[in-house]
This record gives C-alpha cells, structure tokens and sequence, in this order.
C-alpha cells in the first residue's frame, strides 16, 4: 500500500498555514523572515509530491530555482535588517513604520 | 504498515510539531534551531518521495548555509527576547488563529473533495528513475539551461546588494 497523495498536501497546507500565523503574529523581524521560508519550504514540499507522483521531473527542477532564489532573499533581506538595526537598534517590527505616514 | 508508512508518519509529525514550536518559542535562537529541525525532517519525507538530490540539497542549501546565515545575523545583533506567545494582545492573536485555521480546514476540505488519489496513482520506478541526479542534470542544462544561468546572475547580484546594503557608510 503506498501513502496518498492527499497525506502530503494536507501536511503542507497545515505548514503554510503555521508560517502565515507566525508572520501575522511575531514581532521580531527576523522570526517573521524565517516564517516566510517556512511557507517557500511548504509550496516545495508540493511541488515534489506532484513531480514523484507524476512522475515528471519539472517540479524538482523547480524546488532548485526556489531554492536559489530564497538564498538570494535571504541574504537581501538579512542585509536590510542589518542596516535598519544599525540605524535604529531594533528589530521590532512594530517601531519600525518609516514607511508609514 | 510499510516502513514507508512508518517513515513517512515519523517525519510527519516532527515536521508539524517543529513548525509549530518554532513560531511559539520567544526566543529567536530556540526558533532557528527548530526551523533546522523542520527542514531535515523535510529532506527525510524528500526521500521517501525519490527525491535524493533534492533532499541533499535541502540539508546543504536550507539546513546547512541559509539558517547558519540566520544564527549569525541573530548572534550579531542580539535581539531582545519577545514575550510569550499568548501574552501580549493575546486577542489578536486567538482571531488571527481563528481566521487562519478557518483556512486551513477550507483547504483540507477543498484537497479531500477534490480526491487526487483517484486520478494520480504513483508508479514507483518511473518515480525513481525522476529523482535520480543524471535525470535532474541532463534537464537542467538541456531544457533549463537559461534559468539556470539566470538563478546564477540572481545569486551574484544577490551578493552585491547584500554587500551594499550591510556595508557602514554609502560613500
């Protein structure tokens, strides 16, 4: 008997749905950052279901540009923390509202 | 039961217990080292799927470069511990929780209604031969070739800007 297809996706709506409750909920920015890979690491999960169930490579060759472009956010990202943090010595999301008029 | 089964329930559930820790836990250290955790039981159901390169990839790439990068920055600036989950504006939490799993049950339902495994059955040899890493090279540099050399561009500007933006002055 092999697992269906439906155990795999259910487990990565309940993934998704746990990182959309940590960005909503999290005050520290970079909790929030590390939430949002979560929610890039449940799509992949999907996606790899699909590809070996399917049996069609496309999906696999996906999660490694997913994977490459998270690193590049990552590292952007970080940076942006980094000067914010320099600027204003806090990583609470809710003192900084520059952007907000 | 199957290994598989056993497996895949093993990984499973370190998997959803390891997300739901790490959005808990005040303090952002304690949150990282789950978020690791989540994504090595995630290259173990990788596996189980016939995903080898993938699921390296995710050790080496996620578990290993990405969230090394997180600990740094962490240790780096030293950020105050948040208080516990459920103390501050405590209300906004439980509707923000109410809204989300109303989601999520909505989507559960979509996913059993829609009963995939009736149309999709898996043929293990053709999943095998997929995830195999001569199958994912030779699509990659044939028929991806450009998007691989765009990731490549994506990482070096990725690079350069990370530089910028951390560096003391713009002079």
């Amino acid at each position: 008997m092999q697992i269906p297809i439906e155990y795999y996706l259910v487990l990565s709506a309940f993934m998704f749905t746990v990182g959309i409750v940590g960005v909503l909920t999290r005050r520290n920015a970079i909790v929030v950052f590390m939430c949002i890979e979560l929610m890039l690491n449940s799509a992949n999960l999907t996606l790899i279901t699909y590809s070996s169930y399917l049996g069609d490579v496309a999906g696999q060759l996906f999660v490694f540009f997913v994977m490459s472009v998270a690193a590049a956010e990552a590292a952007v990202g970080l940076a942006i923390i980094i000067a914010i943090y320099r600027n204003k010595l806090t990583v609470n999301i809710d003192e900084i509202n520059i952007l907000k008029w | 039961m199957t290994l598989e089964i056993v497996l895949f329930i093993v990984f499973a559930s370190i998997c959803a217990v390891s997300a739901v820790l790490m959005i808990t836990r005040p303090n952002p250290v304690i949150s990282a080292l789950f978020l690791v955790l989540n994504f090595c039981s995630l290259a173990g159901l990788y596996l189980i799927l016939n995903a080898q390169f993938i699921a390296v990839a995710q050790v080496i790439v996620y578990a290993g470069a990405i969230m090394v990068f997180f600990l740094f920055v962490i240790m780096l600036l030293n950020p105050e511990t948040e208080k516990r989950f459920f103390e501050q504006k405590a209300k906004l939490r439980i509707f923000i929780i109410a809204i989300v799993s109303l989601i999520l049950v909505q989507i559960v339902y979509m996913i059993f209604i829609s009963n995939p495994s009736e149309v999709i059955t898996k043929e293990v040899a053709r999943s095998v031969e997929t995830g195999t890493v001569e199958n994912i090279g030779r699509e990659m540099f044939t028929n991806y070739v450009l998007p691989f050399e765009a990731a490549g561009y994506l990482l070096l500007a990725a690079t350069i800007g990370a530089l910028v933006l951390a560096k003391k002055k713009f002079e």
